[in-house]
């Protein structure tokens, strides 16, 4: 006997508060801490074009003779060429990267590397967008915009827990040139498609910052005895009879994989730096705010 | 002796088992430790590496050892083992057990027993004829030693008993001497203690068969009989080994006035290491010292331990009165004078007039020529006699002038007096002055020596009456009179027909007074007294003390001579105890004046078997045991290895302790990452009630508060925690919420100690009765409130007063003038303003609290009100309507006002000041 499926009103509706729950949240984490860096509306503290002005600079060959400001060249014997702020509005393309791996919380950490990826890239966000400038996710295909709309769009779609792929990778967006990019990441998956990602995106022109998530215990390797490791997904597999005899071994391989990410990073103009989920957020959100800032100068 | 004896086994077929373990071993080798399997996502860095660690795939050796031994243990200790390290007596033919039986074996005399009826059951096994002696018993020279077959002994040991004296070696030296051609084995129970003839004994022993010895390794304590130094009572106990300190604890025990035996007097003592003896000394006033009856030192059953006491101890009262005013100089003249110096020692001497003295409760009143007696004073006297007084007359003019007791039997003297009296031996009168006759038997003073020169020159004389010849004590050679006695009711009345001094006789002057008073029973022996005053008397035994120092009375027992007694060595025809004649009592106990206890010394090689009852023990617990610890600690190495013990430490600690303790405490509420978050954030507090729809209101309450105040306010707290205020730390709770609740506990003391901290420095608890429905203020009319009365009377609670309109809660973040909850209109009461506060010109509030109030106590119930759930929902409705909306939303501005309050203490009173300074900077 088949009895068609009811949908019970009041299951539907808890089905879908489940589904929000961790929305709010998300975004109530976010504001709280970008409401640590209380920046206000300012302009990018740079030259660039702009109402503002920002600062007399002596006149260099090849300046136009047009931007020579004369009282200012008057009062002494060389030129001096007045230089406007900057205050064109920025787009910033984030990238939070999803995967499993980013789900991996160690006994004893207090959130994973997916919350804290998620947590400071809507923060940045928040204060990308409270200054005025257009954000806007990778896996988003809208180009960045600005404004309380899309701050809870970006939330909704960051709160949507999905675990694709054992490691994820930056997808291939059209990013307009000169925009900049925050991709937040363990960084821990292929390299060659890391590579590749980041030649991509600077073709685009594109400047931005790396931020490597890791949890402690994949700074540690705070294991020993004969151990299985696997992948989230179970995908790899590795085995050891003593894990305490790899450490050594291990610890080489995460300093070499920093150090060719940053070295990566500072080829293609980018900046890095990476940032423990034992430490509190703040620290790497004014980082981040910082070098956003000072990127594509 | 072999320590650990033979293991036997109750099953040992199961041992068969222990074939397997090389097969467990060869089993257990190949199977490595499981590996762990982990989530880790930096794999891809770990792909590639060579695993360079060598260690084999193998359980290590010491692991395996270790599980072996663990099943090895297990299969043994399922065999059942047994140790049993008996002593064996190995020979054959006949075994004598000899027991030296005295009251040093007293001490230890049931493991005696017992193992004399294990020697007995070995014996039994053997098919050995025994006979059991006690050399404490006087041998029967004309029985041969009795060897029976040992089941017969095993019957009668039960009713074996130490004696109270000690062996005689001498005699059963001869004894067993005369039967040396059976060849037997012996056995003997030593009591420990050094004997001039224990080697020679032994000696005979050996040369018949092989000697054995049981001795008992503890001391044997004793006591020495008690003397009397400077009034108190002096003794000593005695020890055979001398070691480390130890304490003794002696008790006199006697009768009180009651007549119910109890304890009189306690004194402790401490042998001091390496000392063999220690003084004790006990000093009860002289009405309980005169009661006690034994000295025992308390926690030892043996008859060398228990002292009993006789005359010599008492030191009676005696009313010395006399008939003569004493004349200053006239010492020597005194009638009392001899008296006095003869009893001054020897008993508590009372010179009063009658009348007082009676008042004393005297045991002896001594009337020295004293004459008439006023009708109340005979009477009292007379009830005195009665009740077993003695009353002492002397004679002397004035009682001869008195004419008492000449016509009829006067009832404070013994005999009828003849009037006028006699002189002889004078310059006067004819014959030369009398001397005593020699002492009847039935006398009191039979037995003692007569001085030859006692002479009598003046007497008051008895008239010849029917009954005077049983009253006579003691007589002249011609016959007459001198002393005469007469019962009267429980006492009795003694007449001297002499004067108490040297007027009329030189009696006084001779150590025969002396004797006499002491056979009177007025003045006590010394201890230690000569044979002679002993002797002459037969002395019936009234209690006698058993190895164990129990004291009986014995009617069976023949009387002893006094010469026997007077040697003072207990032994099968005078057991120790108390020995009568007449009002005297003497005490014979088991340990000498001079009596010194070393422990016996043996001949080296002699073969000693242990006091120690040697009972089968079953080792299986011991060995299962072994095999679950060594189990317990392969679970550990096992972590170990496999790298898990760190982390897993916690946790098996935590369910060894469970499993060791079986400890059903809950588990400590507040842990360390707990402790952690209440020190790093802001938190509000509430006090676990034990209620639990209570609890949940007051989390449920906190949590709409702190998300309303990280809404409203800078304040951001994270999640309300309950606190037991008899666990947890309050320190880092700036803010308690303690709804009352008739069903809480009230706080321990430790708990009030920590809330009364806690208030003092600067913490604030919100009491909260949660009944201002019921309209009756929080004085107590409701059960709550009655509850928190009883938990506020304990804290350090200031004055209170409601909350004036000026109060800083009134403005410390929103404008407030009544503070509702889920109910409103309750007064709340903080702690009161000082009395000098005042409202100064200018200003809108008086300056009134410098600090934060400790409490804040009311009923509204405002963790109702403020109470969410988890989706942020309030639980409880608050009023109607938007009447309703809006009590709710007062009630949350009070927490917020009252948190704002907690945390920044009276900064909003220093508010007061800003016309002040407004104006001083000229607006």
């Amino acid at each position: 006997m088949n009895q068609p499926e009811v949908i019970h009103p009041a299951k539907l509706r808890k089905d879908a508060e489940a589904i929000a729950s961790g929305f709010p949240e998300l975004l109530a984490h976010a504001r709280h801490l970008a409401a640590t860096l209380s920046l206000g509306h300012h302009g990018r503290r740079r030259s660039g074009p702009g109402d503002e002005f920002w600062q007399y600079r002596t006149a260099l060959a090849g300046d136009h003779i047009r931007d020579i400001d004369w009282r200012r060249s008057a009062r002494s014997d060389a030129h001096f060429v007045r230089q406007m702020e900057w205050q064109n509005v920025q787009s910033v393309h984030i990238w939070v990267d999803r995967a499993a791996s980013m789900t991996y919380r160690a006994e004893g950490s207090i959130e994973s590397k997916a919350d804290r990826a998620r947590v400071l890239g809507l923060a940045t966000a928040i204060l990308l967008s409270s200054a005025g400038e257009s954000v806007g996710l990778m896996a988003d295909p809208e180009p960045p915009k600005h404004g309380r709309g899309q701050i809870t769009k970006m939330a909704m779609h960051l709160a949507e827990s999905t675990a694709d792929a054992d490691y994820g990778k930056p997808p291939a967006k059209e990013m307009g040139r000169g925009n900049l990019a925050l991709f937040l990441s363990d960084f821990l998956g292929d390299w060659d498609e890391l590579v590749e990602a980041l030649s991509r995106a600077a073709d685009q022109k594109i400047e931005g910052c790396l931020v490597q998530i890791l949890d402690p215990s994949e700074e540690d390797f705070p294991f020993d005895g004969r151990t299985i490791f696997e992948s989230m997904e179970g995908v790899l597999k590795f085995e050891t009879r003593r894990a305490k005899a790899i450490r050594d071994d291990y610890l080489i391989r995460l300093a070499e994989r920093k150090a060719a990410l940053e070295a990566l990073a500072k080829r293609t103009g980018w900046l890095y730096t990476c940032h423990h989920t034992s430490v509190p957020a703040q620290p790497a959100l004014m980082w981040i705010h910082n070098s956003l800032a000072g990127a594509g100068r | 002796m072999n320590f650990l004896g033979s293991i036997g086994f109750l099953t040992p077929g199961l041992l068969l088992a222990l074939l397997v373990l090389p097969v467990l071993w060869w089993l257990l080798r190949a199977v490595p430790p499981a590996p762990l399997k982990r989530r880790f996502p930096a794999v891809t860095l770990l792909l590639g590496l060579d695993d360079r660690e060598t260690t084999p795939d193998r359980t290590p050796w010491w692991l395996l050892l270790l599980r072996i031994l663990a099943i090895g243990a297990a299969i043994i200790g399922f065999a059942q083992p047994i140790l049993n390290p008996t002593d064996r007596v190995v020979g054959k033919g006949p075994l004598l057990i000899a027991m030296d039986a005295s009251w040093a074996s007293a001490q230890s005399w049931s493991a005696r027993q017992d193992k004399l009826v294990e020697l007995l059951r070995l014996a039994e096994q053997d098919n050995r004829p025994v006979a059991v002696v006690h050399l404490t018993d006087r041998p029967k020279s004309d029985e041969p030693l009795a060897f029976a077959s040992a089941s017969a002994w095993v019957e009668r040991v039960d009713g074996m008993e130490p004696n109270g004296w000690e062996p005689d070696y001498s005699a059963w030296r001869k004894q067993v001497s005369s039967q040396a051609e059976m060849g037997f084995e012996t056995v003997w129970f030593s009591d420990g203690l050094s004997r001039n003839e224990r080697g020679t004994f032994r000696k005979t022993l050996a040369d018949i068969g092989a000697v054995s010895v049981v001795e008992a390794d503890v001391a044997v304590l004793a006591l020495r009989p008690i003397g009397i130094a400077d009034g108190k009572i002096a003794t000593t106990a005695l020890r055979s080994q001398a070691g480390e300190e130890r304490g003794i604890v002696v008790t006199a025990i006697g009768p009180d006035p009651a007549g119910i035996t109890r304890v009189l007097s306690r004194s402790e003592s401490l042998f001091e290491a390496d000392h063999l003896t220690v003084e004790v000394v006990m000093d009860p006033p002289s009405e309980l010292r005169n009661r006690v009856r034994t000295v025992s030192l308390d926690g030892i059953r043996s008859a060398g331990a228990v002292v009993v006491t006789d005359d010599s101890i008492q030191r009676r009262k005696v009313a010395l009165i006399s008939g003569t005013r004493e004349q200053e100089g006239a010492v020597l003249v005194s009638p009392l004078h001899f008296l006095r110096k003869a009893l001054v020692t020897t008993a508590e001497v009372i010179e009063a007039d009658l009348t007082d003295s009676m008042l004393a409760s005297p045991d002896v009143v001594v009337l020295a020529d004293v004459g008439k007696l006023t009708e109340p004073e005979t009477k009292a006297l007379t009830d005195w006699i009665e009740e077993g007084g003695t009353l002492l007359r002397f004679a002397g003019p004035r009682l001869a002038a008195s004419e008492i007791g000449q016509r009829e039997e006067h009832p404070l003297l013994p005999v009828r007096l003849r009037a006028g009296g006699r002189s002889v031996g004078g310059t006067m009168s004819w014959g030369s002055p009398k001397k005593l006759a020699e002492f009847s038997q039935d006398s009191p003073f039979f037995g003692l020596s007569l001085p030859q020169d006692v002479e009598i020159r003046s007497q008051v004389v008895a008239q010849p009456d029917p009954t005077l010849s049983e009253r006579v004590l003691a007589n002249l050679q011609d016959g007459t009179p001198l002393v005469t006695g007469r019962e009267l009711g429980a006492g009795r009345v003694v007449l001297f027909h002499v004067t108490a001094n040297t007027d009329w006789s030189n009696l006084p002057l001779s150590g025969l007074f002396v004797q006499m008073l002491e056979r009177l029973a007025i003045s006590t022996r010394k201890s230690g007294a000569g044979a002679d005053e002993l002797e002459g008397i037969v002395w019936v035994p009234e209690l006698v003390m058993d190895g164990f120092g129990r004291l009986s009375s014995s009617r069976v027992l023949a009387g002893v001579e006094g010469s026997r007694l007077a040697s003072g060595t207990p032994g099968p025809d005078m057991p120790p105890g108390v020995y009568a004649a007449g009002e005297r009592r003497i005490a014979v106990n088991a340990v000498g004046v001079d009596r010194e206890l070393t422990p016996a010394i043996w001949q080296a090689g002699t073969n000693f078997l242990s006091l120690q009852r040697s009972e089968e023990k079953p080792l299986k617990p011991w060995f299962l045991l072994l095999a679950v610890v060594m189990l317990g600690v392969d679970i550990l190495a096992t972590l170990w290895i496999g790298g898990r013990l760190v982390r897993r430490l916690g946790m098996v600690s935590a369910v060894m302790a469970v499993m060791v303790f079986h400890s059903g405490e809950p588990a400590y509420a507040q842990d360390q990452s707990a402790l952690l978050q209440a020190a790093n954030n802001t938190v509000l507090a509430y006090v676990q009630t034990g209620d639990a729809k209570v609890d949940r209101i007051s989390h449920a309450g906190l949590l709409g508060l702190s998300t309303e105040l990280f809404r409203r306010t800078s304040v951001e707290p994270i999640e309300p925690v309950g606190v037991d205020l008899e666990r947890d730390a309050l320190v880092l709770f700036p803010f308690l919420y303690w709804p009352i609740s008739v069903s809480a506990a009230l706080p321990s003391e430790e708990a009030v100690a920590r809330l009364n901290l806690y208030l003092r420095n600067g913490g604030l608890i919100l009491f909260d009765t949660r009944d201002a429905n019921l309209n009756v203020g929080i004085g107590g009319g409701t059960p709550n409130g009655r509850r928190l009365q009883k938990i506020a009377a304990q804290l350090d609670i200031p004055v209170l007063e409601p909350i004036p309109p000026d109060h800083v809660l009134t403005r410390s973040f929103y404008l407030l003038q009544d503070f509702p909850g889920r109910y409103a209109n309750a007064a709340v009461w903080v702690e009161a303003a000082p009395p000098d506060a005042e409202l100064v010109e200018g200003m809108p509030f008086r300056n009134l609290n410098d600090g934060v109030t400790p409490v804040v106590i009311g009923g509204n119930d405002w963790a109702s009100a403020w109470a969410i759930s988890d989706r942020g929902q309030f639980l409880f409705p608050v009023g109607r309507g938007s009447a309703g909306e809006r009590q709710r939303e007062v009630a949350l501005r009070f927490g917020v006002n009252l948190i704002m309050h907690v945390l920044t203490g009276n900064y909003k009173s220093d508010q007061v000041h800003v016309p002040a300074l407004l104006d001083r900077l000229g607006q």
